[in-house]
């Protein structure tokens, strides 16, 4: 039986897949993000090892995580930064709204934050009355069309200028206009005035430095700037996982996760956070907030074999490259985090029974694994999902398929028996096909049954 | 507040640790990993950046064209007919800026209406000056960055709200690359870091409308760096 989540899976991946505009508008975005990220990959001097040590300091960090988030919370702490650690979802969530209720406030913005869409922030503030509004534009863009992210990265690569055109028209009643620059102005002018009402800032986090207590957020537009910048309050949610050991880990992690993310040198903003406004300073959030979610990551820490799963920076490059993400798009996973990534860590954010067609819907090219920047081993995990999956409840019709199979192989006098005495119904085929029985129509409908020779090889050598 | 679920997160992490986990980093399907982390610096894998001070300077201009920051590089007397040139070219009505060595001699003589965060103006009239001029703490001849803190840089909005964003550095705080902005940040502020640190790559960017880049996203629209040489 499929899973709710399977089938609907099924059924879209199959609707996208025959959908040529869908593809052609991916290909083209995903053809240029290749050109840049093989150009800044070519300037490394060494970009193998420079993704052998990206890896060990994952290694480091996640294998001794207990040690380096205690570093890192004494650290911020020390500086004023309040530290709350939520066990789930539903903590986090509650932490902010006590928090929004208890400073009074009216208006949230936010910068791009997977974890937040994690979460579901948005739908639990919104339900209470809060404004919430996203900043970043590709995620402004989804939020109007009240739709998750299409990409852990670029949120609205699936929409084109005509369609953003045609959503601020009746969303902004804007002027109609095909540019982009002067899409992106209307945006700017519309998020402008919000950056300063806002009450209170929400940000993600790309990087925790357990040596010096900072916060690291990425990103090109500056909206994370202006809202860690402008709010009295600002609210850091982060993945227990983020934590690195040293500052100077950020040389080599904050170059390559601008190269393998969107093919840059180095984003255009990368900030450090590590406290409230201090004393001495000019201006800066009253009050700063950091949100350490397990949300269950603990158990894919639990799973040594699959534990590196965790050394994800989030750039989306193993989406970039995946023929499966290619063909069906974002939106189909369903998931929170799409791709390869997604599809490896999902079954143990949220279920292996009910997720674990994911890791069916992968061709094992490998490609994710060869452009991770840590070096995630991301197709053996599917390949590893697929295993626990199948020990954890067995499908009867494959165990009963394979059974035959091995019986075939095992005695080879079978075989040939069945093709000789199937030999003369081939040429129903077409009658067949149609009234076939579940397990084989599903096979015979994507593929054509092959035409059997009419003398068999066995036939053909045994009479030469 | 409370700090929430801490200690149960941590036993279930030290619980889940337990089974130790391979390490792969260098044949990703080994079991015996490269051992610990070898010494060699990032410096031999990252972009390659010259010794030579003069070939650095050349690197960073290059750098700073591909990314449309307008560099000017002035003997320390013509940075003033720079900033009156930008002002003119540029019609600007206000600026803002904070108390520097460098630039305290230059923005009273533009003759315009200025802002000084040391006065916490509210962010609405600094977002209404037509441009920010800031200091910074270094200059990153590899990627083209300029690294800023709230101490270097007037604090936090300073850098990131007016639509204009000039830095006035001199050429000696050229470093040849992200190590050694990370080390001049552990020198300069290991003992009590400023809440805010951040690089500065070029002008605020977005490319979320079909992949097509588009300046001025929501930070300044235009950077410029007047590099004074002493």
């Amino acid at each position: 039986m499929l899973s709710s989540f399977a089938s609907k899976f099924k059924a879209d991946a199959t609707r996208m897949t025959a959908d040529f505009d869908h593809r052609t508008k991916i290909r083209t975005a995903l053809n240029s993000y290749q050109k840049a990220r093989d150009d800044k990959q070519a300037q490394y001097l060494d970009w193998e090892s420079a993704r052998n040590r990206a890896s060990e300091i994952k290694w480091d960090a996640i294998n001794h995580l207990d040690s380096y988030l205690l570093e890192f919370v004494t650290k911020l702490t020390a500086r004023g930064t309040k530290v709350f650690w939520a066990g789930n979802s539903r903590e986090a969530c509650d932490y902010i709204v006590t928090l929004a209720k208890e400073r009074n406030a009216r208006t949230v913005i936010k910068s791009k934050s997977m974890t937040t869409e994690e979460i579901h922030l948005n739908s639990v503030l919104q339900n209470i009355g809060y404004e919430v509004i996203e900043s970043d534009l590709g995620e402004y863009i989804v939020q109007l069309r009240d739709e998750p992210p299409y990409h852990l990265v670029f949120p609205a690569m699936h929409l084109t200028r005509q369609e953003i055109s045609e959503l601020f028209q009746e969303k902004l009643h804007s002027a109609p206009s095909d540019n982009p620059e002067d899409l992106t102005m209307i945006a700017r002018r519309e998020l402008r005035l919000r950056y300063l009402r806002a009450d209170i800032g929400i940000s993600g986090v790309n990087f925790g430095v357990a040596e010096t207590g900072m916060i690291s957020i990425t990103e090109n537009e500056g909206n994370a700037r202006l809202t860690t910048a402008l709010p009295k309050v600002h609210v850091a949610l982060m993945g227990i996982e983020k934590v690195v050991p040293k500052l100077s880990d950020l040389a080599l992690l904050l170059p390559m996760l601008a190269t393998a993310g969107t093919g840059q040198q180095i984003s255009c903003y990368n900030s450090l956070i590590g406290g409230p406004a201090q004393e001495d300073e000019v201006d800066g959030p009253e009050e700063f907030h950091l949100i350490l979610l397990d949300n269950h990551r603990t158990l894919l820490l639990a799973d040594a074999e699959q534990r590196d799963a965790l050394h994800c920076i989030r750039c989306g490059a193993c989406l970039n490259v995946c023929p499966i993400f290619r063909n069906v798009g974002g939106h189909t996973y369903g998931t929170t985090y799409q791709g390869p990534i997604g599809s490896v860590i999902t079954p143990h954010l949220r279920g292996l029974m009910d997720w674990k067609h994911l890791s069916e819907a992968s061709s094992l090219c490998g490609a994710c694994t060869e452009t991770c920047p840590v070096k995630i081993d991301l197709h053996h995990h599917l390949l590893q999902n697929r295993r626990n999956a199948v020990a954890t409840k067995p499908d009867q019709s494959e165990l009963l398929a394979f059974r035959l199979f091995a019986l075939l192989t095992r005695y080879p006098a079978i075989a040939n028996w069945l093709a000789r005495v199937s030999r003369p119904f081939l040429r129903f085929a077409e009658v067949i096909e149609p009234i076939a029985p579940a397990p084989l129509r599903a096979w015979i409908s994507s593929r054509d049954l092959p035409v059997i020779a009419r003398k068999s090889f066995r036939d053909y050598w045994s009479a030469r | 507040m409370s700090e929430g679920k801490r200690e149960e997160i941590l036993s279930r992490i030290r619980e889940a640790l337990r089974v130790p986990a391979r390490r792969h980093a260098s044949g990703l399907h080994s079991d015996k990993g490269p051992g610990p982390a070898s010494n060699k610096t990032v410096r031999e894998w990252l972009p390659a950046v010259p010794v030579n001070a003069g070939s650095r300077l050349a690197l960073f201009l290059e750098k700073s064209i591909e990314l449309k920051t307008d560099v000017h590089v002035v003997k320390r007397p013509e940075a003033l007919s720079v900033l009156m040139r930008l002002r003119d070219n540029n019609h600007w009505t206000s600026v803002a800026a904070h108390r520097h060595p460098l630039i305290d001699p230059l923005v009273p003589a533009l003759g315009l209406e200025t802002v000084y965060v040391e006065q916490r103006p509210d962010p609405e009239s600094l977002e209404r000056c037509s441009a920010g001029i800031t200091g910074c703490d270094a200059l990153i001849a590899q990627t083209g960055s300029i690294l800023v803190t709230s101490r270097s840089a007037g604090g936090r909005a300073l850098s990131v709200l007016p639509p204009h964003h000039v830095v006035i550095a001199t050429t000696d705080q050229l470093l040849p690359d992200l190590p050694a902005a990370f080390e001049l940040l552990y020198s300069r502020y290991g003992e009590r870091y400023p809440s805010f640190a951040g690089f500065i790559t070029g002008p605020s960017r977005t490319g979320d409308i079909e992949r097509i880049i588009v300046l001025g996203a929501h930070g300044p629209r235009a950077l410029t760096i007047i590099l004074v040489n002493p």
